[in-house]
């Protein structure tokens, strides 16, 4: 499903240039569940966002689902975000706003989906994350797991081929952070691919490989 | 583009910023409502001096003979020049142009009667032609016609004023009774309306010149000429009167430049001065009131900039669930115009309804009327609005769509 190759990243402020991911090689298969630890600044929420065709690499090579994602046109990015991949972020980053049912319903939006169709569709997906009741609630009436789902929900709506998740259960106690976990088990278990970014152990040895970056560079990746 | 979602999103933020959204619509709505208020009264002004025209078609010239001021061919200054019917008839039989023509003469007020019922009334004997010159709006019967002079009928026709102070009571039909003017018996063949809102123009009466000169007068003295330019340009209405100015110089003996021995009134010329000036303040108006426009619109264009600072962090959300620019620069742009085009509308409405309240409640007086934005000015602000709201939203909308997700996502 993804595949680099020797990808590096600089990022230059001024005079100083900050090489951040040192040729990155990582091969993820469909369906897999990975997690990526490092210490922050090691260049794993960079390595997401490359993933994520959030941000641009200098040099090497990104397969996703065998198309090359190099210097793509802001339009072309998008659609590709719209139609292959889901965001979780640990802050949630739901649209403040806008209604549970509207903010899962926001990716359909941008595909043109009927107003009516896609939410009906939204709640749907809020059924399935047990928050039918909340779906009319603005985002700042709900709990942090229940944001979570919210989120979960709209990341999964565009029916994508990978999850992309920066720290989903950093911002979230231990008992809701087990059951978000759950919930992205679930994920994966309908054959998506899920790419989770941690610093926590017990919420990286729920994924099936752990990727661990140092400085740059994979220093290890271990089966759990 | 139009689509229900980004409605509701502009009804959300606005409804989140109620004061801020007040604050620059009401700049827009002020500059619309000067603008409006400002067109409005150059109008009203314009319509005002309008109506000091009214009475007399706008291509009419009147001459009047004067006295010499230049010597000429051993002549001596101050001779009274006075026309006759012999300047009448050249005039008409050699200067080409002219569509109606007459010529008057002025015999002043006159004691006219019927009955018991008398008054003092202006008398004018004309030409028929002067009807068309003059604009007279015919409410019964005719006005004088060739026969009438041809036959030196003593006819008459009165003006509105005229007919209510003579004919009244029982006995108030005019149309072909006999009213006494000095004594001498005249027919009513009609009644009419003088355009001009001035009173004495109603008190007046028309009778055919070659009757006037045979009963009044014993020979054959005019004191005026006037005649209408028909549809002639500017150039030509000009080359008619320095025709007659020739044609008279040559039979009185003065000086084709002086300008007293005959005095001229070229309706036509002071139109076109009150145009060009009127042109003049219009142009005036649209600049100071684009100007108070623009204010708005930098108004509009900097809360906007606020406003995409604002949510940076959800264009960033937008973008990663797969927001295009062009969707961010329409989201952006699409609530500039509609605040704008809102704002300008109420604007616009205000003014015009201040304009309505002015119109019907404040007297017209000389020179101000009726003042009013007419449907093209309307027409015109609705696109300077939206045209307004696009260049508003335009700068930050740009900045908008390069809001780099990365940086907005980022958690602070």
């Amino acid at each position: 499903m993804i595949k680099i190759n020797q990808i590096h990243k600089s990022y230059v402020t001024g005079k100083n240039s900050l090489h951040v991911l040192k040729g990155i090689d990582l091969e993820i298969a469909a369906g897999d569940m990975i997690s990526i630890m490092g210490a922050s600044g090691s260049g794993k929420s960079t390595l997401l966002n490359i993933l994520g065709i959030l941000d641009s690499y200098d040099s090497g090579e990104y397969l996703l689902n065998g198309l090359r994602i190099n210097r793509l046109s802001e339009r072309k990015a998008a659609q590709l975000r719209n139609r292959m991949l889901g965001f979780v972020f640990q802050s949630f980053n739901l649209v403040s706003f806008k209604n549970a049912m509207e903010n899962v319903a926001l990716p359909l939006y941008y595909q043109d989906v009927p107003r009516k169709k896609r939410n009906l569709i939204a709640m749907e997906y809020l059924d399935r994350m047990g928050l039918k009741e909340w779906a009319l609630h603005l985002p700042n009436e709900l709990s942090g797991g229940q944001k979570q789902r919210v989120a979960i929900a709209r990341a999964l709506i565009g029916k994508p081929k990978v999850i992309l998740a920066d720290e989903p259960t950093g911002a979230l106690d231990s008992a809701t952070s087990l059951e978000v976990m759950d919930i992205l088990q679930e994920i994966n278990a309908t054959g998506i691919t899920v790419i989770i970014v941690t610093h926590e152990h017990d919420i990286a040895l729920r994924t099936r490989k752990t990727i661990r970056i140092t400085d740059g560079n994979i220093t290890e990746i271990v089966v759990n | 583009m139009f689509e229900i979602d980004k409605w509701q999103e502009i009804y959300s933020t606005i409804r989140k910023n109620k004061l801020r959204t007040f604050l620059t619509g009401f700049s827009v709505a002020w500059g619309i409502f000067m603008l409006i208020l400002l067109l409005g009264s150059g109008s009203g002004l314009e319509n005002g001096v309008k109506e000091q025209f009214k009475g007399g078609a706008t291509n009419g010239v009147w001459i009047s003979s004067g006295k010499t001021s230049i010597q000429y061919k051993g002549l001596k200054i101050g001779r009274q020049i006075k026309f006759t019917n012999e300047d009448y008839k050249s005039i008409k039989s050699t200067v080409s142009g002219p569509d109606h023509i007459s010529a008057r003469l002025f015999l002043g007020n006159n004691l006219i009667s019927y009955k018991n019922e008398y008054g003092s009334f202006f008398l004018s004997p004309c030409h028929p032609d002067y009807g068309f010159i003059k604009e007279v709006d015919i409410l019964q019967g005719r006005f004088l016609n060739n026969i009438d002079i041809n036959e030196f009928r003593k006819v008459a026709v009165i003006g509105e004023k005229v007919k209510s102070s003579l004919f009244k009571g029982a006995d108030s039909v005019a149309m072909g009774k006999y009213i006494k003017i000095n004594g001498v018996l005249f027919k009513v063949v009609g009644i009419f309306r003088d355009y001009s809102r001035n009173d004495d123009e109603q008190k007046r009466v028309y009778i055919p010149i070659s009757t006037a000169q045979r009963v009044f007068q014993g020979e054959n003295v005019i004191n005026q000429i006037s005649f209408t330019t028909g549809n002639a340009s500017a150039g030509e209405s000009d080359l008619m009167i320095k025709k007659s100015k020739a044609v008279l110089a040559k039979m009185h003996t003065f000086d084709i430049e002086d300008n007293r021995a005959i005095n001229v009134w070229n309706k036509n010329e002071e139109v076109r001065k009150f145009r060009a000036l009127f042109a003049g303040i219009r142009l005036f108006i649209w600049i100071i009131g684009i100007g108070t426009i623009i204010a708005g619109i930098v108004g509009v264009s900097n809360i906007m900039m606020i406003v995409v600072k604002e949510r940076t962090k959800e264009i960033g959300i937008r973008k990663s669930l797969g927001a295009t620019p062009w969707s961010i620069v329409a989201l952006i742009m699409q609530e500039a115009i509609v605040i704008t085009s809102f704002a300008g509308y109420i604007g616009l409405v205000l003014g015009v309804g201040l304009l309505e309240l002015i119109s019907t409640k404040m007297p017209p007086t000389d020179f101000f009327r009726n003042p009013q934005a007419d449907f093209s000015v309307a027409v015109m602000a609705t696109f300077l609005l939206i045209i307004a709201g696009a260049v508003a939203g335009f700068f930050p909308a740009m900045k908008a769509a390069r809001v780099n997700p990365v940086e907005a996502l980022r958690d602070e």
